[in-house]
């Protein structure tokens, strides 16, 4: 008989629960390690919807069309078999979804609705109301709390994830983790762990849509222990998010969708009400640049627009970051009815009402597509991912798994709308699988790795806390957060060039540096926040060093990684046929040639180490520029 | 002039065994401010009214958008969650308290474990066979039916139910509004009224519905306006015919 191992997931997002559960259903046991209680993730801010094609909407869509709607957003950069069957499982995935009690929105029938996303032709968007990543969370949530109370699955809510713990042969044998209540630093022994803890945004400060605790702390942490990072050049930003000091908020695609206008005043140092200003002294810069797409051209290029006003033109809002989202020209009724959840959370927040006056908003960092590498099998009958196989989001640490946010798994050089949730569900079931086949190939028994190690590691973590804990220097750890956030999202955001890389890279060094003499002012021993964020905060500088580095590295244009001085533009009265557009298409296969392949990202003394691994084009070899016309 | 503070009158406790005491912040006016956004201008710069440099205030905080539940405190008297609290809409000196219905970990932190005991005890789960697809999905679910469950699918345990009710509290072994919602809920799922026997027993013991004083203190705070008088009354009724069922011993 074979007896039970143990595996600890760290993360209790939909990528982290998803495993757990597999693993659980396994037959093995589960330690879930969470920075809070697993239902309060940031799993839940994700509103929109989770992609899957059910055909009921009489569009004939297709599975195959959801893959090359993926493949081709993702600008070919993603390794095209996991994404292949990714796609072919998402209808089945969401049937398991259902089962589970998730209260996705109805037709009259009384079937899953399908709504339009961005970016694709077809209705193939499943949502529950206007709170979908909340829904899947909590229905995976609940099948975890009955694994709970069956004694597979334990949580340790309130405890940080701090280090991998490798056996002589270095293969990952546990992890040591920090008591968040009462600073106890523990190891923790396991066959295998999976690291699912979301996503990285707070490396860019507040100008991010990504909840507090979405440092990439844990997933920096494994990557100085030898993990590699993959297409970290690869970050979202969205265009219309709402400000705020601490944090901005998602206003949707919709707002755009049903009408809103973006503009900015003429003269940034207009002072009026917004309301005040005549129509002839604003800039509709979205409709002026793009007359056929006006306000409702593709996220890349808003976020992109919105930049060039601010930065480039000087033409922010009262010379602040900022433009208008202006929806008051259109039916109070209408819009009420239509746009009812972003009304509301503007008004929540901003105590404002869009109705009555223009929202501001900004483009912000919104979703990591590159991450921790993982590895995938090739399943050589159908082109897929193999299911089961132990290889699957195995990361380049043997016994280390990657899931969910945190891996660079299926989004390429930028991600479709609506297949986050997608890909956090599927890579954590897949993550899941792996596992429970790669210990069934396991012959050494866990309580062979010395103790040893387990105790050496563990007192290199309270060295570092002791050492945080008295250092006296100056530095203020949030205010450095303050200052990451502005390096990294003034000097690689939405549009980047090498020099101003250069500057970031030397700037974030220097933070690395301040970051060592901070001073946490906070005594207490007991819940110290202080410690915990300062801890995060070296990670986050690490991390935007990993970005910027992975930025610096790639010269081209490829999805969310825009660097104009690399820029292929398509002719424009040219047509296939036409030499212009010849020689467009040839300069487009040699960019192919030299940048398709995937940037990995070392860790070694001297900073982060680059270099490039071939893509897998076996699903859908790319032929064709995309032409939007 | 004189410069516009925002004042805050904050009750800490440094840990779950040490006596409780206010402090007085000051910070400078910003317009936006939330309740979180204050506390993290105080965390960056610790400093009281008076001048003493104490250590910055702890509580829990993530999404920011009024969905995760964490940052539930007592804001100038109402259980709510400090991050969807405009400064502007609150009456000065603010006064922060830890929710006083679970233990206090540290400051405005507290211990919510039994949130999620509890709703083990009411087995607020389907049972299903395993994860993995079986080529078919639940039954069909009508848009009307839908409705009403979606107003009770987005409790996010955030506390501030059982903060007003005054029929929980720690010495107390009512599961409170929160968990006898999502029996609810759970019940009206077409496969998840399997288990309605189980559950309903479960609230139909000790700590369950009968507790209930029907105060109506819950619905008025739950920031995501879930019925949770309603889900109660449904279940009262349901839980009386199945008394009667248990007595005559008609099976479901
Ligand atoms: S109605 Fe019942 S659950 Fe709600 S506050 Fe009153 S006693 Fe508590
Ligand atoms: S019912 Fe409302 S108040 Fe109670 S825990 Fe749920 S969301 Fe919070
Ligand atoms: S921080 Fe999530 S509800 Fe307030």
């Amino acid at each position: 008989m074979k007896r039970p191992r143990k595996v600890i997931v760290i993360g209790g997002g939909l990528g982290g629960l998803w495993a757990a559960l597999r693993v659980a259903e396994a037959g093995h046991q589960v330690d879930i390690f969470s920075l809070f209680e697993v239902k309060r993730s940031h799993s839940v801010c994700a509103q929109g919807g989770i992609n899957a094609c059910f055909d009921t909407k009489g569009e004939r869509d297709s599975v195959w069309q959801h893959i090359v709607d993926t493949l081709k957003g993702g600008a070919y950069l993603a390794n095209q078999p996991p994404v292949k069957s990714m796609c072919e499982e998402a209808p089945g995935l969401i049937r398991t979804f259902e089962r589970m009690g998730v209260t996705f929105s109805r037709t009259a029938e009384g079937l899953m609705d399908l709504r339009l996303f961005g970016g694709v032709k077809n209705r193939r968007t499943v949502f529950a109301g206007a709170s979908t990543g909340q829904q899947l969370l909590y229905g995976v949530d609940q099948e975890v709390r009955r694994q709970e109370a069956l004694g597979r699955v334990q949580k340790y809510e309130w405890w940080e994830f701090l280090s991998l713990v490798k056996d002589g042969q270095g293969v990952c044998k546990g992890i040591v983790a920090m008591n968040l209540r009462t600073m106890d630093v523990k190891s923790f022994r396991a066959d295998a762990v999976i690291l699912a803890s979301g996503g990285m945004g707070q490396v860019f400060g507040h100008r991010s849509t990504n909840s507090t605790n979405s440092t990439g702390t844990a997933a920096c942490r494994v990557y100085q222990q030898g993990a590699w990072f993959a297409n970290s050049e690869f970050f979202q930003f969205h265009p219309t998010a709402m400000l705020g000091d601490d944090k901005t908020r998602l206003m949707s695609e919709a707002a755009r969708g049903e009408g809103g206008r973006i503009w900015v005043p003429k003269d940034p140092s207009d002072r009026r009400k917004a309301t005040q200003i005549p129509e002839h002294e604003r800039l509709y810069f979205l409709e002026d640049w793009f007359p056929s797409y006006g306000n409702t051209v593709p996220r890349d290029v808003a976020s992109r627009a919105i930049w060039k006003v601010i930065h480039e033109m000087g033409l922010g809002v009262g010379g602040e970051d900022k433009v208008y989202l202006d929806l008051t020209h259109l039916n109070p009724g209408f819009i009420e009815q239509r746009l009812h959840a972003i009304l509301d959370i503007y008004r929540k927040f901003h105590g404002a009402d869009p109705v009555h006056e223009p929202m501001e908003i900004y483009p912000s960092a919104h979703y990591a597509m590159g991450g921790l590498w993982v590895d995938f099998e090739n399943d050589k009958t159908d082109g897929g991912m193999k299911p089961g196989s132990p290889r699957n989001h195995a990361t380049n640490i043997p016994g280390l798994y990657a899931c969910g946010e945190c891996d660079y798994g299926y989004h390429g050089a930028n991600r479709l709308g609506a297949n986050s949730l997608l890909s956090a569900s599927f890579s954590g079931r897949v993550a899941g699988e792996a596992v429970s086949n790669y210990l069934k190939g396991l012959q050494d028994e866990l309580q062979a790795v010395p103790e040893q190690r387990f105790n050496d590691e563990i007192a290199r973590q309270r060295t570092i806390n002791k050492q945080l804990t008295e250092t006296q220097g100056k530095e203020n750890p949030y205010t450095l957060h303050h200052e990451l956030g502005e390096i990294m999202s003034s000097q690689v955001g939405v549009v980047r060039d090498n020099t101003t890389l250069q500057e970031a890279l030397s700037s974030l060094q220097d933070l690395e540096q301040r970051s060592q003499a901070v001073s946490l002012r906070e005594t207490n021993t007991w819940s110290n926040q202080a410690l915990v964020f300062t801890r995060q905060l070296q990670d986050m500088i690490k991390l935007g060093q990993v970005i910027t580095a992975s930025a610096l590295a790639r010269d081209e244009c490829r999805g969310a990684h825009y660097k104009p001085a690399f820029e292929l533009t398509q002719p424009k009265d040219a047509y296939p046929g036409d030499p212009a557009y010849e020689a467009y298409r040839e300069a487009w296969k040699q960019q192919n040639e030299k940048w398709l392949k995937t940037t990995i990202t070392e860790q070694s003394d001297s900073g982060p180490l680059i270099s490039f691994q071939p893509v897998d084009l076996s699903v859908l070899p790319p032929e064709e520029p995309r032409d939007y016309r | 002039m004189m410069d516009k503070t925002i004042d805050l009158d904050i009750r800490r406790q440094d840990t779950p065994y040490s006596p409780p005491y206010w402090q007085g912040f000051s910070i400078p006016y910003r317009e936006g401010h939330n309740v979180v956004s204050a506390l993290m201008a105080i965390r960056e710069l610790p400093i009281t009214r008076n001048g003493d440099r104490v250590d910055p205030v702890a509580w829990e905080f993530n999404c920011m958008e009024e969905v995760c539940g964490a940052c539930s405190m007592i804001i100038n008297g109402h259980p709510r969650q400090a991050c969807s609290t405009l400064i502007d809409t609150l009456e000065q000196p603010i006064r922060l308290e830890p929710l006083s219905k679970f233990p206090i970990v540290r400051d405005l932190m507290v211990d919510r474990s039994r949130i999620f005991s509890d709703l083990k005890k009411v087995r607020a789960w389907i049972e299903i066979d395993g994860a993995w697809d079986i080529h078919e999905g639940a039954p069909r679910i009508s848009p009307e039916a839908w409705k009403e469950n979606y107003l009770y699918s987005r409790c996010m345990s955030c506390g501030c139910c059982m903060e007003a009710c005054p029929q929980y509290g720690p010495e107390k072994v009512f599961v409170g509004p929160a968990s006898l919602a999502a029996v609810r809920l759970m019940n009206n799922h077409p496969t998840g009224s399997y288990l309605k026997k189980q559950r309903l027993h479960a609230i139909m013991a000790e700590g369950g519905i009968s507790d209930c004083g029907n105060a109506q203190n819950c619905v008025r705070v739950c920031p995501k306006e879930i019925p949770l008088t309603t889900a109660i009354g449904e279940l009262g009724r349901q839980s009386s015919l199945q008394l009667l069922r248990d007595l005559f011993g008609k099976s479901q």
